[in-house]
């Protein structure tokens, strides 16, 4: 559950972040190692979620059909397949698979 | 509005269309997937018309469903968020004049936004792009979470459909030009397999924060780089394309 608390914490911590080069961008500058830090933390938070979404669910093995689709999904955007397509077919992949039989 | 659309040029123009028509895309399936998910309506909305930033959206609702808890999913999103603090420095120049024009420019700081701004050489065209690229993404963004989360509302058994495998999908297809840089893959990729290895033991939420532990195998060469030969740094996407333009 999401409570609205939790929404307005993450929508003033962003906004502070956003907020902050506007208002000490005279004064202050950000070194190129922080910069580069904070893309690749980024960039690593994302992975991770693609990771754990397609494996686990809840503390255990989500069955192989999902991993399956987000693989075929992953191909599909590797080859530049338009956004719809890599999405779908890796949803579509999923439901076919479960629809055999596949966990 | 009419002026911000002479300033630039035409190939602008239809680029920021097209970055709107890709967001609309993302931007439904958010709300799809939230709402498919078993989330409240309110919830996207919210999360779209305050934050405004589709990864860290994407990244709370996907903490959230998967079990987590609510601390998590906030931790998340904003350690996500910390990338657009460098980006509001980088565009801070573009967001002049009245402190209200501030305040609101502020919000509409992206990826996309900062891109767009500094791919323009003169301050009006910078300032143009900026405003017209956010403004335009800020309404599609939540006009298409809005549609994606009342259609996701209406689909009855999701996981027949393969929905649970949609958001590691959008995910995964958002993510991956941001993994043309070797050491970010080889941070992500370590940080990939500590989350999932974790996951069995540790509460939800968790093991994707604990992912944070990668950083250690991007931050150990650029550290060296950076002292050795500050040109070796690979910096920013949007840092890029000033230096592109400071060439030219």
């Amino acid at each position: 559950m999401m409570p609205l608390y939790a929404v307005l914490l993450l929508a003033v911590g962003t906004y502070a972040f956003r907020l902050a080069g506007p208002l000490f961008g005279g004064r202050l500058a950000l070194s190129e190692r922080l910069r580069h830090l904070l893309a690749v933390a980024a960039t690593v938070l994302l992975v991770a979620l693609v990771a754990t979404g397609a494996l686990t669910q809840g503390h255990g093995f989500a069955g192989w059909a999902r991993p399956a689709g987000v693989l075929v999904a992953g191909v599909l955007a590797l080859r530049r397949a338009p956004f719809p397509a890599v999405v779908v077919a890796g949803a579509a992949t999923t439901a076919v698979l479960r629809l055999c039989g596949v966990g | 509005m009419r002026s911000l659309l002479r300033t630039l040029e035409r190939a602008t123009l239809r680029d920021i269309a097209l970055v709107c028509l890709a967001d609309a895309l993302v931007g439904a399936s958010f709300g799809a997937i939230s709402a498919s998910g078993g989330l409240p309506l309110w919830v996207p909305i919210a999360l779209s018309v305050l934050v405004f930033a589709g990864g860290s959206q994407f990244a709370a609702v996907g903490v959230v469903l998967s079990g987590g808890g609510a601390l998590a999913a906030v931790v998340t999103g904003l350690v996500l968020n910390a990338r657009l603090l460098p980006f509001g420095f980088t565009v801070a120049d573009v967001l002049d004049g009245p402190w209200w024009r501030r305040l609101i420019g502020a919000q509409l700081i992206t990826d996309e936004t900062a891109a767009f701004a500094l791919q323009q050489g003169e301050p009006r065209r910078r300032k143009a792009a900026f405003w017209l690229c956010g403004i335009a993404l800020y309404v599609v963004w939540n006009v298409s979470v809005l549609l994606g989360a009342v259609a996701g509302g209406l689909i009855g058994d999701t996981d027949a459909l393969g929905l649970d495998a949609a958001f590691p999908a959008v995910l995964l297809a958002l993510v991956l030009p941001s993994l043309a840089d070797r050491r970010t893959r080889t941070a992500a990729l370590v940080g990939a397999v500590v989350a999932v290895a974790v996951t069995p033991l540790v509460p939800a939420g968790l093991p994707v924060l604990l992912a944070l532990v990668g950083l250690l195998f991007a931050g150990r060469p650029v550290v060296g780089a950076a002292e050795a030969a500050s040109d070796e740094v690979e910096p920013v996407e949007p840092v890029r394309a000033e230096e592109k333009e400071a060439v030219r």
